[in-house]
C-alpha cells in the first residue's frame, strides 16, 4: 500500500480539486468515524476521564487544597488536568488509526491531507470537550467551588483549540516513531506553554471577577496562537504524512 | 573525506587566538565594575553564549525551513548542526547567568521572561533531538525536525511575549529598560568594547564549531551511505 502512496511526487496530486462542499464532507467523514468507533468501544473517553480524575485526586493531596490554596490554585488544577488527559487522548487517536492499518487507508482515500488534519483536530477537540464539560461539573462539587462562569467556558474552548492543533499534528509525527508513548508528551509540552500561560491567567482572572480589560491580553495570546498553530499545522501537515 | 579547507584552519587558530585575547580583555582591559565587582566579568560571556545561542537558533529555523522547500538532505545536516551548537551555548549562557544571578539577584534562579524562554528553548532541542533518535529513516527524520524546529521556532518567541506580560527584572542592556530591572549598570566605553570584542571572538567560535559540525554530518551521511552499499 505503502508504495502506491509513495509513487505520487506531490500529496495533493491524487486528490480532486478542492470543492467546498466536498472538502467539508470529507472533513464530517473522519469526525463520524471517530466518533462512531468512540461510540461502540467507548475506550478513548473512559481512559481520559478516568485519567482526569485521577489526577484531580492526586493534586488534592499533593496540594492540600483548602479554601484559601484552592482559590489560587484552580486554574492551575484544571489545566494541568486538561493538558495530561489530553497528551493520552491525542496519543491514543492516532494509535488506533496507525495499529489497525487505518492510516494509510486515509491517506490512499481521494481526498486532499488536509481534510484529514481538520477531521482528526475537530474529532480530537470533541473528545476533549466532552472531558472538560465532565470534570469541571465534578470539580464544581468536590471543592464546592463554582465554576460555571461564561469567561472561563470560553478561555477553555480557545485553549482547547490550540492545544488540539498543535497536539494533532505532534501526535501523528510522534505515532510514527520508535518512541511514541514516550514521545508526545516531551514534544508537545514545550511548544503550548503560550496557551498554558495564557489560559491560566485568564482562567483565574474570570474565577476572581478581574476587570475584563485586565483579561483581554490573555484572550488575544490565546486567539493569535489559535490561528497561527492552526494555520501552520495546515500548511505543514503534507509533510507529516508523505511518505 | 577531504582533509579541512584552508580556511577552516585559519578560523581554527582565529578561535583560540581571539579567545585568549577575550579572556585578556575581561580581565585585564575592562574596568572593575563598582557595586558588582568581578562577578560582573560573568556578563561579557554570558551575553556572548546567549548572542550565539540566538544564531544558531536562527540557523536552525531557516536551514529547517529552506529543506521543507528544498528536500535537500544537507540542509538537514546543517539544521542539526545548528540544534546542537544552539543547545549546548544556550545552556551555557543559562548557568553563567545563573551564577551571576546568585549574587546579584540573590537566586540562581527566577522564573523571568529570559531564563523561562531560554529553559524553554533547550526543552524544544531536546525534545527535537529524540524525536530524531525515534526514526530510522533519513528522509523522515529530516522532514519531521524540520516541521518540529518550525513549531518551536514560532511558539519560543510567543512564549517569549506571554511571560514578558508579567513583569521583568532582568537587566536590559540595549535600549531601554523597565524600572523594576535589578543589577544593571552604566557601560564605559572600555566595557563596551571589550563586549563588543566577545561577541566578535564568540561569533568566530560558532562558525568554526558550525563548520566543523557539518562536516561532522556530511561525515556521517556518507558512512550511512558506505553501510547501505555493502
Amino acid at each position: 500500500m505503502r508504495s502506491v502512496a509513495s509513487s505520487s511526487p506531490l500529496p495533493a496530486h491524487n486528490s480532486p480539486p478542492r470543492h467546498n462542499s466536498s472538502f467539508v464532507k470529507s472533513i464530517g467523514a473522519i469526525i463520524w468515524k471517530d466518533l462512531a468507533a468512540e461510540m461502540r468501544s467507548r475506550e478513548l473517553l473512559t481512559a481520559m476521564l478516568v485519567f482526569a480524575l485521577l489526577v484531580i485526586l492526586i493534586f488534592n493531596f499533593a496540594l492540600d487544597l483548602d479554601a484559601t490554596t484552592r482559590k489560587a490554585a484552580t486554574p492551575g488544577i484544571l489545566w494541568a488536568t486538561f493538558a495530561f488527559a489530553g497528551t493520552l487522548g491525542l496519543n491514543r487517536s492516532m494509535a488506533l488509526e496507525k495499529d489497525r492499518g487505518c492510516f494509510d487507508g486515509l491517506l490512499l482515500a481521494p481526498v486532499d491531507r488536509s481534510a484529514i488534519y481538520f477531521g482528526k483536530l475537530i474529532s480530537n477537540l470533541v473528545f476533549m470537550l466532552i472531558v472538560e464539560a465532565v470534570v469541571l461539573p465534578v470539580y464544581s462539587v468536590l471543592y464546592n467551588t463554582n465554576l460555571f462562569n461564561p469567561g472561563l467556558v470560553s478561555v477553555i474552548l480557545l485553549g482547547s483549540i490550540g492545544y488540539v492543533a498543535v497536539g494533532t499534528l505532534l501526535s501523528s509525527m510522534a505515532v510514527q516513531t520508535r518512541t511514541r508513548d514516550v514521545l508526545l508528551p516531551i514534544l508537545l509540552f514545550p511548544v503550548i506553554i503560550p496557551i498554558l500561560i495564557a489560559a491560566v491567567n485568564a482562567s483565574s482572572g474570570f474565577l476572581q471577577g478581574i476587570a475584563q480589560a485586565e483579561i483581554m491580553p490573555y484572550i488575544n495570546l490565546l486567539l493569535v496562537y489559535d490561528v497561527i498553530f492552526t494555520a501552520v499545522a495546515f500548511m505543514v501537515f503534507d509533510f507529516i504524512v508523505e511518505e | 573525506m577531504e582533509p579541512q579547507p584552508v580556511a577552516l584552519k585559519v578560523l581554527n587558530t582565529l578561535s583560540i587566538l581571539f579567545f585568549l585575547g577575550a579572556l585578556g580583555m575581561v580581565f585585564l582591559y575592562a574596568p572593575l565594575e563598582v557595586t558588582m565587582n568581578y562577578v560582573q566579568k560573568i556578563f561579557y560571556f554570558h551575553t556572548a553564549n546567549a548572542w550565539v545561542g540566538m544564531l544558531g537558533f536562527l540557523a536552525a529555523a531557516v536551514a529547517g525551513f529552506i529543506y521543507l522547500v528544498d528536500h535537500d538532505l544537507k540542509w538537514d545536516i546543517i539544521e542539526v548542526a545548528a540544534i546542537e551548537i544552539s543547545l549546548v551555548f544556550f545552556l551555557i549562557a543559562i548557568l553563567s547567568g545563573s551564577i551571576w544571578a546568585r549574587p546579584s539577584w540573590g537566586t540562581y534562579w527566577t522564573w523571568e521572561p529570559r531564563l523561562t524562554t531560554a529553559a524553554i528553548l533547550e526543552m524544544v532541542y531536546i525534545a527535537c533531538l529524540l524525536l530524531r533518535q525515534g526514526i530510522d529513516d533519513p528522509d523522515r527524520r529530516a522532514r519531521f525536525s524540520a516541521v518540529y524546529t518550525l513549531i518551536g521556532s514560532i511558539s519560543v518567541p510567543i512564549t517569549f511575549l506571554s511571560i514578558r506580560l508579567f513583569r521583568t527584572i532582568h537587566p536590559v542592556l540595549i535600549g531601554s529598560g523597565s524600572a523594576s530591572a535589578q543589577g544593571s549598570f552604566d557601560m564605559t566605553p572600555k566595557m563596551l568594547v571589550t563586549l563588543f570584542f566577545t561577541l566578535g571572538t564568540f561569533s568566530v567560535i560558532f562558525v568554526t564549531l558550525f563548520w566543523h559540525r557539518i562536516r561532522l554530518g556530511q561525515l556521517s551521511q556518507l558512512v550511512d551511505q558506505r553501510k547501505l552499499e555493502e
